[in-house]
């Protein structure tokens, strides 16, 4: 480990495999992502296999479906995927929706109209007597559960955390 | 002279021309099939009673009659995605395959981007390039909710590219693309159905500078391409000095030809003399796509291969 190596929140490294190879203080491992993934949603443990993990930013964790020589200075690679700067690691709402669909665990399925609300931005109070944290909140369309987005149980209450971008008003199903 | 009867005498009927042009588009999605089957979406559809009409020439493209495309589940789930008919062409054309390495020179704000990593299967290395950094925020917003990872962003003047931030020269970098489109900046007057003030800032002075632009991007991307690899040059154009006349111009300057493609939507060959100047004969390979040849917005597409 080199003693002072810092985040460089201009460009982009890719994730070290384990903390042997970590040269950055804190910074997540390859390993350390995937296991949370698999292990808090239940997905298959070869998911991730072939993408490569990278930070940009401190904390923030992007998931690349090729590899590129590291460091690059360049404006995206692949998808923001995890926040790993708070005590508790936030997934985000678009790798929830590409990558959600597998999980078996920590998955908040919403009746059609509390699903409307959530989508909207809405906190809630739905039935749920698992794990709080970071849910996977989902609903059923077209013959399968589909994830929405990214849920905050706490204190039996459901906080949207959909970004403003991606939120939406659609009109109930009737 | 409006822009449209400067080149009515290209048009092979010009009653239907300027009446395609005088009606508005229909709202039309693409099936986004990094995260849902054609199937899938056109169930999700029917649960919630929205109308569409598939494109008799693609599954995946569907007219929504009565329905804009941003306020239904599809949508939220990154399933569909808006984008005019016509402009599904070119990606097509350029036809990626899985694990290619792909450069979309002119990327912003992502609909063909996102349809050729989806061409990919999300798989290899996709090159999305802008040179408008405000504009990349668009595309990256797009590429997310559509579940892209494949997608590299850059912020670079397409005219002198660099694949150094993609480690050319470097183990696993790249070195050359397998493939490279440019929809290139052009004057837009293909698309009067959709953005009626598009004729505003028409200029005959911005048609000529915005070819030479036309012509720098294309040879940097004969230039980044492989040997053998294939180059689409795109534009909502309907001036020859942006399409047939670009093309003239990087086949003297660069080692490619064009090549015949088999096109899903109809058109008319392209141009080989207009005003007094005289293009390749070759450049009659490419397609123009007036508005009333499949209800559509005008477009040009030609498809290019670097010399071995």
């Amino acid at each position: 480990m080199t003693d002072g190596a810092t985040n460089d929140g201009q460009r982009f490294d890719r994730l070290p495999s384990t903390a042997d190879d970590r040269e950055v203080v804190g910074r997540a491992t390859r390993s350390e992502v995937i296991e949370w993934w698999v292990d808090r949603f239940g997905l298959p443990a070869d998911t991730f296999e072939g993408y490569t993990f990278w930070e940009k930013g401190a904390g923030k964790i992007w998931i690349f479906a090729g590899d590129v020589p590291s460091p690059t200075d360049v404006e995206g690679l692949g998808m923001t995927f995890l926040r790993t700067r708070q005590e508790h690691w936030k997934p985000t709402t678009n790798a929830v929706q590409r990558f959600g669909r597998e999980a078996t665990r920590n998955v908040l399925v919403l009746d059609p109209d509390e699903a409307v609300r959530f989508l909207a931005g809405e906190d809630l109070e739905p039935a749920w007597d698992g794990d709080w944290g970071y849910l996977i909140v989902a609903h059923e369309i077209a013959g399968g559960v589909e994830p929405i987005g990214v849920g905050l149980y706490v204190h039996d209450e459901l906080r949207s955390v959909i970004p403003k971008g991606r939120r939406a008003s659609l009109a109930p199903p009737e | 002279m409006t822009p449209l009867e400067r080149y009515e005498s290209l048009v092979d009927d010009v009653e239907a021309f300027r009446a395609a042009c005088d009606r508005p588009l229909p709202s039309v999605v693409r099936v986004n099939t990094i995260k849902a089957t054609v199937e899938r979406v056109r169930e999700a559809l029917d649960e919630e009673g929205i109308t569409y009409d598939p494109a008799d020439w693609h599954p995946g493209v569907l007219r929504l009659p009565e329905d804009s495309p941003g306020r239904n589940w599809p949508h939220a789930h990154g399933w569909i995605h808006g984008q005019e008919e016509v402009s599904n062409l070119p990606a097509l054309v350029l036809d990626p395959q899985p694990g290619d390495r792909v450069w979309d020179a002119c990327a912003a704000p992502g609909s063909k981007t996102t349809q050729l990593a989806a061409l990919m299967e999300d798989s290899g290395v996709l090159v999305g390039n802008d040179n408008n950094l405000g504009r990349l925020s668009a595309l990256r917003h797009n590429a997310e909710r559509l579940g892209v990872t494949n997608l590299v962003v850059t912020n670079q003047d397409a005219r002198n590219f660099s694949l150094k931030p993609l480690g050319e020269g470097q183990e696993g970098g790249v070195n050359a693309f397998d493939a490279a489109l440019v929809d290139a900046p052009c004057s837009c007057e293909g698309t009067i159905r959709k953005n009626p003030d598009a004729f505003d800032t028409w200029s005959l002075d911005h048609v000529h500078s915005v070819a030479g632009v036309q012509k720098g991007i294309l040879r940097r991307a004969i230039q980044a391409t492989r040997p053998g690899g294939t180059v689409v040059y795109s534009t909502c154009t309907f001036a020859p000095e942006e399409n047939e006349a670009v093309l003239d111009h990087v086949l003297d300057a660069e080692p490619c030809r064009i090549v015949d493609f088999d096109a899903p939507l109809d058109g008319v060959p392209g141009v080989t003399e207009w005003e007094g100047e005289e293009y390749d004969p070759s450049v009659e390979k490419a397609l123009r796509i007036y508005p009333h040849h499949n209800d559509t917005g005008g477009f040009f597409c030609a498809k290019l291969e670097v010399a071995e």
